[in-house]
């Protein structure tokens, strides 16, 4: 049975998606209901592939019956079951949540939207079941594909955002496919289990070592990890609400995801830990990710702009927690990816639902929206206070660990980098909180106790509330459960020999 | 040493948090209902934690886990003579403050209420758990929570003034947090422990120089909340918020919690014979006196009359901090028992700036004189709080001083002495010109001349909370057993020591 | 040194051709030579992929006679080039032309909003109109 939920994962929304557009041309209102309903089957069958790994381990799927390493194999161990389980719940939330979105901000494109969304979760999807670094390749293109396209249609200036991810973001999976080709030239193989098999003999190769280079810098593009980030805040930003919302949470996190699989999985920690020292570089490299990320986030009045920039101060976070290569940063990283991505989608899907509802993003025209929208903004304080890593929010668990793992490593300064990047955040949010809550009021208004002009309550459609409700809950929920989540399923995650 | 398991901390914990979203859901709607979740919250709170005094008096300790994250770091309560100590302190408090705040409120019929009362469960939930908290890891999860649960608080006016002080408090507290998170997690690299151990449970386990740092990072952490010199600045300006707030907060819990965090680091974390061993105890010693007098003398030059209470509590919690320092079993006694009583003292004297605020709008320690004429309640129970902070007997505070200069004799400091001394000297020339003036000067104008109280709501809590600073004078173990539980915590920090 | 660099002609030409792709990408202001540097681009590697299952004096891998149960005869498989860097291939070549029609259409989009595809052009466009 499990073997088949490997299968649906991917088969079911790619070819769902192929329907839509002739559901649409028949009619355009059950587009929506057929998507959300499609992206219902990857989480069940994603769920039950991390149950079944959970019982007994981790197991392969062979496509077509084809026996590796000629055949492609869907590799689901605990890492990749998890991140299955964060795509495919995180994409069904913002799915539900796009219907009043779209039908504001894209009238016209719903068809398409739909279309491309379910590709992009397709594609995202085989990114993490995928044991083929070809197949990889060309998973990540379909995510990216789609993504160039859900981002043009987004609001003015998003061809040109969306152009530039287009230039840059093949820069990036080229690099990415030389690095295959340079592993195929080496091994003959492309399957990640007997790369990892035949790799060991040959670490002292220079070919190997410039495949582990292109590996790196193809996938750093994509996780737009600094100074590679470049066309990561025009796009995301650009990008309509609800495309925002599903690429901000997840692209990055995905591409983060493969850095881990290819060093720790095709390579050996021993590999990429001792022979090269790419971990040093690319520890300070999200150093100044999370400043530069940070210190550009506070020069931003866009709301939206704002997160965007946090989004490539966060990528930072997990690739620290890479970069120090232990037990407990490992933890950390992993954990982050989950966290992060629930913060991240919940912090865009508020923002989204205020762009709705206000039709600004400027956060100084904020004011009195506690009292408009009161449940938004309490999802938006949780996770800003989750942010801030305010315990029990699960934003302070995975800096918990990724500080834990920096003083393992001995890594001060990555640490004090953390630390820091609590209070920038703490700074960027209580931003936001105090003009959307605490905005002075005129003297006239001060003590007359709410009988001036009452704010009448203004709350997001349901369709759009409730994902955010779900998503705050999962916010404080993560944390409080996140000792079981690494008991039962981020310690075996993480590669045995750490 | 026997363990209790059992559920009641938790719910002395969840209780306000439990009240603090009904009152969210009740709203502006039906305030009557809003207040009642408070009192109630308030009453079952309290009676949960009494009712655990007795298991802690048998020496007993309770213990209840909610989760464990990992090894070794998991988040559990457990309670000790130590922290119900601060839990009874903050519990029994609460009910004097809800009666008070509701009556304060509605005397200035403040806005967002129901935000107040929100605010102000949330704070009390994550006090309890602070006192309840097993290891530094609990301990620091709520002490964030309070952190958090308090800027509504400090900023309830949306004035610009409150802002800006909301802002400073939270730059204060959110670094010091940071600085606690790394601490802690440094300690746990080292030992992969983190629970409280009376008498220390750092021994041995690194350098001398990377304790100390651990140390002064620690105390850094808590000590911005109890108000040390020089971290002090936030409390002073976050005196804009309304007067329960202060008095509750920043009279008994929030600086409370950092004391007790710096007691925490001193005698649970460290401990006695480490800090000996590490000679830094006198270093410490001299930086809270430091504080204590210098925050002596600035509270003489404040006019605005919860400014200077505000500067007195820093002295006062610079006191407890020297008290636990010096290391000595008298001196500790006299520390940890002086949480109490100034809690009960320092809260009777902010509930009298409060309803001097409400009543007759004055905030200023010059509009007072002949005050006492029209509210001799009010002020009655503040000249009784005032004597008892500077340490006249028979009130409660002359037992904290004893023990504080018996302990500095017994560590052969006699500069330390000195300090108390001078910081009771102190107290005496900023509070007893408010108790002349407000008593024996011609009445302003403005002042009546006839019996004219703030609202019932306010006196009583206050006059309450200032029969007891006598009470605790004559018969320290009255009631809440304030003594027994001290010394009892005190046995089990030098029974190891 | 010059046998070197013959030797391994063909990781040469796909370098210097990538280098090509690389430059126009980066330093050309007009989208569509931007566009084309990125097809370079793709081609070198796609090149640099085929190449590789070059075997020399070996021949297409299509086995013919052998079919249907009388095959024994042994395969060598030094006669026959590597057919699966071209079958690999054949998908990135179908990934590329992917990308460049999305690419185009996102010209012909901005081309539609601004009248022009000269980076410099349109963002002094979108600085007169303040956005």
């Amino acid at each position: 049975m499990a073997e088949q939920f490997a299968a649906l994962v991917i088969v079911v929304p790619l070819i769902a998606s192929l329907f839509v557009p002739l559901i649409g041309w028949w009619k355009k209102e059950l587009c929506y209901p057929w998507v959300v309903a499609v992206l219902v089957v990857p989480l069940i069958s994603s769920l039950g592939v991390l149950n079944t790994v959970m019982t007994t381990g981790k197991f392969s799927y062979r496509l077509g019956g084809w026996a590796p390493p000629w055949g492609i194999e869907y590799m689901l161990d605990h890492l990749s079951a998890f991140v299955l389980v964060i795509v495919s719940f995180i994409s069904l939330i913002v799915a539900i949540y796009a219907k009043k979105s779209v039908e504001d901000e894209l009238p016209e494109k719903t068809v398409p939207f739909y279309t491309l969304f379910l590709l992009l979760v397709t594609g995202l999807l085989g990114i993490v079941i995928t044991g083929d670094v070809f197949n990889l390749f060309v998973f990540l293109e379909i995510s990216a594909l789609s993504c160039y396209a859900l981002i043009a249609i987004g609001e003015e200036g998003a061809p040109i955002a969306a152009f530039n991810y287009i230039i840059i973001g093949t820069i990036g999976a080229c690099f990415y496919l030389l690095g295959v080709g340079y592993l195929y030239i080496a091994t003959g193989s492309l399957n990640m289990a007997d790369l990892a098999n035949i790799l060991p003999d040959l670490y002292h190769s220079k070919v190997i070592l410039i495949a582990f280079a292109f590996f790196t810098v193809g996938v750093a593009v994509k996780a737009g990890l600094f100074p590679l980030h470049v066309w990561l805040p025009d796009a995301y930003c650009t990008a309509p609400s609800a495309v925002s919302a599903l690429i901000a949470p997840l692209m990055t996190k995905v591409a983060a995801y493969v850095m881990i699989r290819v060093m720790f999985t095709v390579f050996q920690p021993h590999f990429s830990v001792d022979i090269v020292p790419v971990f040093a570089i690319l520890g300070w490299l999200a150093v100044f990710a999370i400043f530069f990320g940070g210190i550009k986030a506070l020069a931003q009045t866009d709301l939206k702009r704002m997160l965007v920039y946090i989004v490539v101060a966060e990528v930072g976070y997990i690739v620290i927690g890479v970069s120090v290569a232990n037990r407990m940063g490992l933890t950390g990283a992993v954990l982050h990816i989950m966290n992060d991505a629930v913060m991240m989608a919940c912090l865009f899907l508020v923002v989204g639902a205020i762009f709705y509802k206000t039709g600004t993003r400027d956060i100084h025209q904020l004011r009195y929206l506690n009292k408009k929208m009161p449940f938004t903004m309490a999802a938006f304080t949780i996770t800003a206070l989750s942010m801030v890593g305010i315990p029990p929010a699960c934003g302070f668990f995975s800096k918990w660990y990724l500080i834990l793992g920096s003083i393992e490593a001995g890594q001060w300064v990555w640490a004090a980098t953390l630390l820091c990047s609590s209070l920038i955040n703490a700074v960027l949010f209580f931003r936001v909180i105090e003009c959307a809550y605490f905005k002075p009021m005129e003297p006239a208004y001060a003590h007359d106790g709410g009988t001036h002009e009452e704010i009448q309550r203004d709350e997001a459609p349901l369709t759009m509330l409730v994902p955010i409700v779900i998503m705050a809950a999962g916010v404080i929920l993560l944390g409080l459960f996140s000792g079981n989540i690494i008991s039962s399923v981020i310690q075996f995650a993480v590669p045995a020999s750490f | 040493m026997d363990v209790l398991y059992s559920s009641r901390p938790l719910w002395a914990v969840l209780v306000s948090m439990i009240a603090a979203f009904l009152i969210l859901a009740t709203g502006e709607r039906n305030r009557n209902l809003r207040e009642s979740w408070t009192i109630l919250a308030a009453l079952a709170k309290f009676l949960i934690v009494f009712s655990m005094i007795p298991v802690i008096l048998q020496g007993k300790v309770i213990e209840y886990t909610i989760v464990t994250f990992y090894p070794g770091l998991l988040l559990q309560f457990r309670i000790d003579a130590f922290g119900m100590l601060f839990g009874v302190i903050a519990s029994s408090l609460w009910i004097a403050t809800s009666f008070y705040s509701i009556g304060y409120v509605r005397g200035l019929n403040e806005h967002a209420q129901t935000r107040y009362f929100f605010a102000f469960a949330m704070c009390l939930s994550s006090t309890i758990g602070i006192a309840f908290s097993a290891n530094l890891l609990t301990f620091l999860v709520f002490y964030e929570i309070l952190t958090i649960a308090t800027y509504p608080l400090v900023i309830h006016k949306e004035s610009k003034e409150g802002i800006i002080g909301g802002r400073k408090y939270l730059v204060y507290t959110l670094t010091a947090g940071c600085v606690l998170l790394f601490a802690i997690a440094m300690i746990y690299h080292m030992t992969g422990t983190l629970d409280f151990k009376a008498g220390g449970f750092l021994e041995g386990s690194g350098s001398s120089s990377v304790l100390i740092m651990l140390f002064a990072m620690l105390i850094f952490g808590f000590g911005v909340k109890a108000g040390l010199m020089p971290m002090h600045e936030w409390l002073p300006t976050a005196m804009v918020a309304p007067t329960p707030v202060s008095a509750l907060l920043h009279a008994v819990a929030v600086v409370k919690a950092g004391v007790f965090g710096c007691l925490r680091v001193i005698l649970y974390v460290f401990g006695p014979t480490l800090l000996h061993d590490l000679g830094i105890w006198l270093i410490m010693a001299y930086i809270a006196s430091f504080t204590v007098v210098v925050a002596g003398f600035l509270a003489l030059g404040q006019d605005h009359l919860k400014r200077r209470l505000a500067f007195s509590t820093i002295n006062n919690l610079a006191l407890i901090v020297v008290g636990a320092v010096l290391l000595t079993k008298s001196s500790m006694t006299g520390g940890i028992i002086h949480m109490a009583n100034h809690a009960f003292m320092k809260i009777t004297l902010f509930f009298c700036a409060g309803a001097l605020h409400v009543k007759m709008h004055k905030d200023y320690v010059s509009q007072l004189d002949g005050i006492g004429r029209q509210m001799p309640l009010t002020m009655g129970a503040f000249a009784l709080a005032a004597i008892g902070l500077s340490g006249i007997p028979p009130m409660s505070g002359f037992i904290s001083k004893w023990f504080l200069c018996l302990g500095a004799l017994e560590a052969n400091q006699i500069i330390f002495l000195f300090v108390f001394l001078t910081s009771a000297m102190l107290d005496v020339a900023f509070f007893f010109p408010i108790i002349y003036n407000s008593f024996f000067k011609k009445p302003m104008d403005d002042v009546a001349t006839h019996f004219d109280e703030a609202p019932m709501l306010m006196v009583i809590p206050l006059v309450i909370t200032a029969l007891f600073t006598i009470i605790f004078g004559i018969v320290p173990d009255a009631f809440f057993r304030f003594f027994s539980i001290t010394s009892l915590a005190v046995q089990n920090i030098m029974g190891v020591g | 040194m010059l046998e070197y660099i013959i030797s391994k002609y063909n990781f040469w030409i796909y370098v210097i051709l990538m280098m090509i792709g690389l430059y126009a990408m980066m330093g050309k202001r007009n989208f569509v030579k931007k566009l084309i540097g990125m097809n370079i681009f793709q081609s070198a590697i796609i090149l640099f992929f085929v190449s590789t299952g070059v075997k020399a004096g070996a021949t297409v891998p299509i086995l013919s006679g052998h079919g249907h149960g009388h095959g024994h005869e042994l395969i060598e498989v030094a006669k026959y080039i590597n057919p699966l860097p071209h079958v690999l291939m054949l998908t990135a070549i179908v990934v590329s032309i992917a990308t460049t029609g999305v690419a185009l259409a996102v010209l012909i989009l901005i081309y539609r909003r601004y009248n022009t595809l000269e980076e410099d052009e349109i963002l002094k466009i979108r600085k007169d109109t303040g956005v």
